[in-house]
């Protein structure tokens, strides 16, 4: 299997390095350069390694075999896209057994290797590669290990369910097989081959191990867990950051039924009670009682996007090639803008902990329990190794939401009640008012043909937030704000290229001579804002592919040919013709009713990872100011894929967010703070809304490396729908959402 | 002590009679299905049925459920033998992260016990009240058309009053 870093243009990602190196250099922000650690937060320890073995390189941080069983391990967790299943799969095809010989561990420091963070499309790519080559490399020293003991040569042995048969009819068991080998080893840097076509279960459309007990009433999420002596917990938050606690009545919350403590820490407030309704009436009390003064003010929406120009930014000159003189052609200078997006997770974030001694548990569905463990030993200034963080599922996050600050929450208040289990869980207005947003963003295009209608130059920059203040530090929690020795965030540092923060796909797939990209990296942020799905591409992408549609049309070309012209890379290709050809882009183009239009955009995620096409047909109604989706097709190549039902649940998933996000989604705010507290100010696409039809279609890679698919559609789903909306009503419109800004707005 | 019946069986629970139904099932009772995920009604996670009719249980006070039956997830069928809806919620693989399919499944249920076999119109403008996040709408709506095609689910009769 080719590693992924090798689908990378060496060409290119030598330009990239030099690129960033120069502008670092003058703009003194190297952090970004030498970095050691890799973008989900881990620590390189054997760069030759494929996937997250690169800092996991033992195999017995893996797969541990013993008479109990075969036992995997991964640091990556389950967010409700099918990767446990799927990495599960990998390990049983790779070990040659069946997936329930398999024990399967995830996410838990005490247990199982660190993968840092469960993000960025990456899970497959790291996680699921280093599973793929630890398992290779388990099953030829077992086989090697059997062939000795049973004096013959591997080549003479087969695999048969979990067994190891001999020519002559005798057998070995695994436990058996590896008795006197250590698999405490490092591992190599090639794995033995793996067969496709021997494969049980990789490329097949498993059903999801975690699936029936979420449609039974099992338990699923920590919500569920129910721990012996668990004391319920809420919290009481200040109207707004920064707010400061003036007076509470804690001694009348504390006399309520059911209340065990009341915690006052600075302006940090909690009620921890015997039962859940008794918390949350306790909560309600001290909401009553508590006097708060504000200390800030914010600016307005319609201000939003002229402060973020005006904010404290270091530059990053992502891409300089110099402009060309032809460049007579048509020209086109865009403005593109994104406002506040919410997570917005169904189950407001939850957690348990449990101070036992000097020992603190905690029980979350953070996206890093490594990352989360230092960050909450810090906090309480506890040893690291006197921390375990152990992941259960959550509902959805889509990117940093609540979950960490949640567990911080739950370590805070079990602290106060030593040898209690606390669950705290956040109500809805918490998470949508505390959660950290998805960034806005202002963009500013400024391209143009040359004489014979191809691309020539290209000024792209673009100003934004953090999309990435994952917890480096316990300031990194929100409720170490609130304490009375407040903590301070890390400064915040962008996701280098070519994955990029707000810059992801800022730099066009698309061969142009003339070339000019900037990431304004504003470093104060008005309101916190950290991951979510796609980071920048979605707003850049946009940009990018509606500016790829007006060219067409300018340069007289169809706008899948006009792509198809100006790029090289096969795959690219090969995904938007056949998303052209599915979605019968021509025919459907020429019969279109009164009111309806077809868009079509295409992005590779990162640059770097799985490829995605989606072309769509909407109709918008100008009286109902209402958009329906009668056809929407998307294609993908992800490489080799492990579970395509499962992939395909992703792209449809990704294609109604985001259609959600591009028509409908902003967070509100005011002078005062934010104003999105709820599904009423904050609204999200319904059934009367979705799509009626997606279909889906995969290019498979057998043999090629995964390249992930749960973030690689929102980005070409925006583009596509900013693009058929142009061609429904002949009105071309960047301000996002699209429905709530002139010229869509009723 | 307040009776309260649930997936026909009677549970006798010692709550303040504001307490709302949702907290009972998944306290009290120790029932997962239930969620919790607006408080407000806004969402329909905490979905259940009491006699013939959807409430949204994270508002619902239990001294309002009187003597008529509290339907769940739990009572549709198990893993080991799923009921219907949760059959085609598995054939379809409709879920993503799942916390608001149980809300899903006993909205469907309503309405197929209602109307046996719905228009897709029907289907959206029912489901409508209850968000998902994850954007699994396409495969929700696709398990409640093939329940409905299964025929296996049989139509309540209306409670009288209720």
């Amino acid at each position: 299997m080719k590693l992924p870093d090798e689908s990378v243009d060496e060409s290119r990602r030598s330009f990239l390095r030099t690129g960033v190196l120069v502008v670092s250099f003058a703009l003194f922000a190297p952090s970004r350069l030498f970095a050691k650690k890799d973008t989900l937060g881990t620590e390189i320890l054997a760069p030759n390694l494929p996937g997250s073995l690169k800092s996991n390189p033992m195999l017995d941080a893996w797969i541990r075999i013993d008479a109990q069983g075969i036992s995997v391990y991964s640091g990556k967790v389950e967010l409700g896209t099918g990767v446990r299943t799927a990495l599960w799969q990998i390990a049983a095809d790779q070990l040659a057994v069946p997936l329930q010989a398999v024990h399967f561990v995830t996410a838990d420091t005490g247990l199982t290797p660190n993968e840092g963070y469960t993000a960025g499309s990456h899970t497959m790519a790291d996680g699921g590669t280093a599973i793929y080559n630890a398992s290779a490399q388990v099953r030829k020293m077992l086989l090697d290990a059997a062939a000795k003991k049973l004096g013959t040569s591997a080549e003479r042995l087969s695999l048969k369910d979990g067994t190891i048969v001999a020519q002559d009819g005798r057998t070995l068991t695994y436990a058996q097989a590896v008795e006197g080998i250590n698999l405490h080893r490092y591992a190599d840097p090639v794995s033995p081959p793996s067969d496709p076509a021997r494969y049980r279960y990789i490329g097949k459309s498993i059903p999801r191990v975690d699936i029936p007990a979420k449609v039974t009433g099992g338990p699923a999420y920590v919500q569920d867990m129910r721990l012996p002596g668990m004391l319920h917990a809420r919290v009481v938050r200040p109207p707004s950051r920064g707010a400061v606690l003036e007076e509470a009545d804690i001694d009348g919350t504390r006399r309520m039924p059911g209340v065990v403590a009341v915690v006052r820490d600075g302006n940090y407030l909690a009620v921890a009670a015997s039962s859940e309704w008794q918390a949350i009436l306790a909560m309600r009390d001290l909401q009553q009682s508590a006097k708060w003064h504000p200390t800030r003010t914010w600016f307005t929406p319609d201000e939003l996007h002229q402060v973020l120009k005006e904010l404290p930014h270091q530059d990053f000159l992502d891409a300089d090639q110099p402009m060309v003189v032809d460049a007579t052609g048509p020209r086109v200078k865009a403005t593109t803008t994104k406002q506040y997006l919410q997570h917005g997770s169904i189950g407001p974030s939850c957690a348990i902990a449990h101070l036992d001694g000097d020992t603190l548990t905690v029980w979350t569905h953070t996206q890093g329990v490594f990352p989360l463990r230092a960050g909450l030993a810090g906090m309480l200034d506890m040893p690291i190794e006197k921390v375990r963080c152990i992941h259960v599922e959550g509902a959805g996050c889509y990117g940093h939401n609540g979950a960490d600050d949640a567990a911080a929450d739950a370590a805070l208040i079990a602290a106060h009640v030593p040898g209690r289990p606390v669950r705290v869980q956040w109500m809805r207005d918490q998470e949508q008012m505390w959660e950290p947003f998805g960034a806005a963003m202002v963009t500013e295009l400024d391209a143009s043909l040359d004489s014979s209608g191809r691309l020539a130059n290209w000024r792209y920059e673009l100003w934004s937030t953090a999309h990435n203040e994952r917890i480096t530090n316990p300031g990194r929690l929100m409720p170490t704000w609130l304490l009375a020795k407040p903590m301070v965030p890390a400064p915040s540092v962008p996701i280098p290229q070519p994955e990029g923060d707000a810059d992801r796909n800022a730099i066009p797939p698309y061969r142009i001579p003339g070339l000019k990209v900037t990431m304004h990296f504003v470093t104060q942020m008005p309101f916190r804002t950290s991951a979510q799905r796609s980071l920048g591409a979605h707003v850049n992408v946009v940009a990018m592919e509606s500016a790829m549609d007006e060219f067409a049309a300018a340069a007289g070309k169809d706008a899948t040919d006009f792509r198809l012209q100006h790029l090289e890379d096969p795959r690219a290709k090969a995904v938007i013709a056949l998303a052209r050809d599915q979605f019968d882009w021509a025919a459907r183009l020429r019969n279109l009713p009164r009111g309806s239009g077809v868009g079509f955009a295409f992005s590779r995620y990162k640059n770097i990872m799985g490829y995605c096409a989606v072309a769509m047909e909407l109709h918008f109604d100008e009286e109902t100011r209402e958009v329906r989706f009668p056809h929407i097709v998307a294609v993908a190549d992800c490489g080799q894929v492990v579970n395509p039902d499962g992939l395909r649940n992703q792209l449809e998933g990704g294609i109604v967010q985001s259609i959600s996000w591009t028509l409908h989604e902003e967070v509100l705010f005011d002078k005062d703070g934010v104003k999105s507290v709820d599904w009423a100010t904050y609204p999200i696409l319904r059934f009367n809304q979705v799509p009626a039809v997606i279909e889906t279609f995969l290019i498979d890679q057998p043999g090629d490396s995964f390249l992930g698919a749960a973030e690689i559609a929102q980005a070409p789903t925006a583009a596509a729908l900013v693009n058929a909306m142009a061609r429904a009503t002949g009105v071309r419109s960047h301000r996002l959402p699209l429905m709530r800004y002139p010229p869509f707005a009723g | 002590m307040i009776n309260l019946t649930v997936n026909g069986k009677l549970h006798q629970v010692d709550v303040t009679p504001d307490t709302p139904l949702l907290y009972v099932l998944r306290n009290e009772l120790q029932m997962n299905a239930a969620k919790f995920g607006c408080g407000m009604g806004q969402c329909g996670a905490c979905t259940v049925i009491v006699g013939d009719r959807t409430v949204f249980s994270c508002l619902y006070p239990i001294a309002s459920v009187g003597d008529r039956d509290v339907r769940t997830v739990e009572g549709l069928g198990t893993a080991e033998s799923p009921g219907p809806l949760q059959q085609a919620f598995i054939d379809h693989q409709a879920v993503q992260c799942g916390y608001c399919i149980a809300g899903m499944i006993m909205r469907a249920q309503a309405l197929l016990e209602e109307i046996a076999q719905p228009t897709e119109a029907q289907i959206r403008a029912h489901m409508n009240p209850n968000l998902c996040r994850c954007g699994t709408h396409m495969r929700i709506l696709a398990a409640i058309r093939s329940a409905a095609a299964s025929g296996r689910i049989t139509p309540r009769q209306k409670v009288q009053g209720a």
